[in-house]
């Protein structure tokens, strides 16, 4: 029997206004409201609200903890002053990726982590696994806490309208109090898009989305699934943890060595591979292609060839709806990864000329 | 979710109205439902023929793409490559401008095997 799958604060709110859901990383999710193509459309003209209550928080805290997260995680916690945060990378001990997550500083001695909720419970476990004896103290909130991406160019706008506060900048992370209520929000998000990410209780979730809502409703603003968040995420080339992600490839090789810090003392599991990938180079990388405009829409799985022998798989798929164009992302051996290499991708035994392009694949900031 | 009594119906989710010596064939608003918005059609090729419950023509969404099986053995007599250009009208009109393809039965009394619209309603609500 498989487990029962979860269900966010948000579920009967979500239902009302009209939600279509499917399982995802053992949760009930919406994956579409009025329909995935109108959903992507008011993210990149107006603003999307999304539930993301699925993803895991935890409070990491103690005054071992910055020593500490950077001892497993990829980049440089260092770097970090309280209300920043940063992207980065849990590994195993062969360099690949079991998570990749973003870590707030909240405060001095204090960092919130925000995980995908697939891995969420392997994650716990490694992290509890290497945890030292004193100075550290990780809190799972996810059972009751909540969380919603606001994204999209009127985003700020509307965040500014329903809590009297200006929305956080870009990477940055602030707590707010509205009507009795607090909150975190964040200038992070999965779309490409100004906006922002907020974390609250659970209880508290359905009144804050409803003030979103109200105060976004001159805007256009449209509650989304997690339809559109795919498409717009695969527009910026961003990767989706257990596709393009995965326990057997390294951050070097999911082309995201920004995220890697190699002048960092301390050495977080898989650190060696990740250093010899960084060296010598990576023996496949992450890379963006395009089919041209009329093709069948490239889906996960597809083969990748060339010269008429297969060279790989895609691991993400779409027809981008901003585009009109076909966008994959695949493992490629390097050499096949320089940009106008002309590739094949297999599309029910007919192939179909594909060629590596720059991520992102779309730039909303131009 | 409109099922008009007009129309025969198979378990895969394709309609079927006879006019004349030909069959003009689409998808049900049950299945444009499903599928979600849809963004691609490919459509089989006149004068194809195609035996009962053969894959001839695919819709894809966003999220899935779906196969059209003949709902008769036949001939393809037409396509509507309309859709090809405009791939939205499958969910806006699914019985109406967004039919797929045209077919000449092998065998009209083949039609007979095919749900009317009480079954095809109850197979829905199975």
């Amino acid at each position: 029997m498989p487990e029962a799958l979860r269900r966010t604060p948000l579920f009967n709110a979500q239902a009302t206004l009209g939600a279509r859901f499917v399982p995802f990383g053992g949760w009930e999710m919406p994956v579409q409201f009025s329909g995935i193509l109108e959903e992507h459309r008011v993210v990149r003209s107006a603003a999307g609200i999304f539930d993301i209550s699925h993803m895991g928080q935890l409070r990491v805290c103690g005054t071992g903890a910055a020593d500490w997260l950077d001892s497993l995680l990829t980049n440089a916690i260092k770097k970090l002053r309280p209300g920043l945060s940063q992207y980065t990378f849990l590994l195993n001990d062969q360099g690949g990726v079991i998570d990749d997550l973003i870590v707030y500083q909240t405060d001095s001695d204090e960092f919130l982590l925000v995980i995908n909720a697939a891995v969420a419970a392997r994650d716990i476990e490694w992290l509890r696994s290497h945890m030292p004896t004193t100075g550290v103290v990780i809190e799972d909130l996810s059972p009751t806490s909540a969380a919603l991406a606001l994204q999209g160019p009127a985003a700020p706008a509307i965040f500014a309208a329903a809590f009297d506060a200006t929305c956080p900048g870009r990477r940055t992370i602030q707590r707010f109090v509205w009507e009795g209520l607090y909150f975190s929000a964040a200038g992070t998000g999965y779309t490409g898009e100004a906006g922002c990410e907020l974390f609250c209780a659970g209880k508290d979730v359905e009144k804050l989305f409803a003030r979103l809502l109200a105060a976004g409703a001159s805007h256009g603003i449209k509650p989304c699934g997690l339809g559109a968040r795919d498409t717009l995420r695969l527009e910026m080339a961003y990767p989706l943890n257990g596709r393009d992600l995965l326990p057997t490839r390294s951050p070097v090789e999911a082309d995201l060595a920004l995220f890697v810090s190699a002048t960092k003392d301390a050495v977080y599991p898989g650190r060696m591979v990740v250093e010899s990938h960084l060296k010598k180079g990576p023996p496949s990388l992450l890379t963006a292609l395009i089919l041209e405009a009329g093709a069948p829409p490239p889906r996960a799985g597809y083969s990748v060839l060339a010269e008429g022998e297969k060279i790989s798989d895609l691991t993400s798929g779409a027809l981008s709806p901003t585009l009109g164009l076909g966008l994959c992302l695949s493992y490629l051996p390097p050499h096949f990864s320089n940009l106008g290499t002309q590739l094949e991708i297999e599309i029910r035994g007919r192939r179909f000329p594909a060629k590596t392009v720059a991520k992102p694949f779309y730039n909303p900031q131009k | 979710m409109t099922i008009p009594d007009t129309l025969k119906y198979t378990d895969t989710h394709e309609w079927l109205r006879p006019e004349g010596d030909r069959c003009v064939v689409g998808i049900t608003d049950h299945a444009q439902s499903q599928l979600g918005d849809v963004v691609f059609v490919e459509l089989p090729t006149v004068g194809r023929l195609v035996e009962k419950g053969e894959a001839c023509a695919v819709v894809e969404s966003v999220k899935a793409a779906g196969d059209i099986y003949a709902p008769v053995a036949g001939e393809i007599v037409a396509v509507n490559e309309a859709l090809v250009g405009d791939p939205g009208r499958i969910n806006a009109d699914p019985y109406g401008e967004a039919w797929l393809f045209e077919i000449r039965p092998t065998d009209s009394s083949s039609l007979n095997s095919l749900k009317d619209s009480v079954a095809y309603t109850a197979l829905l609500s199975s």
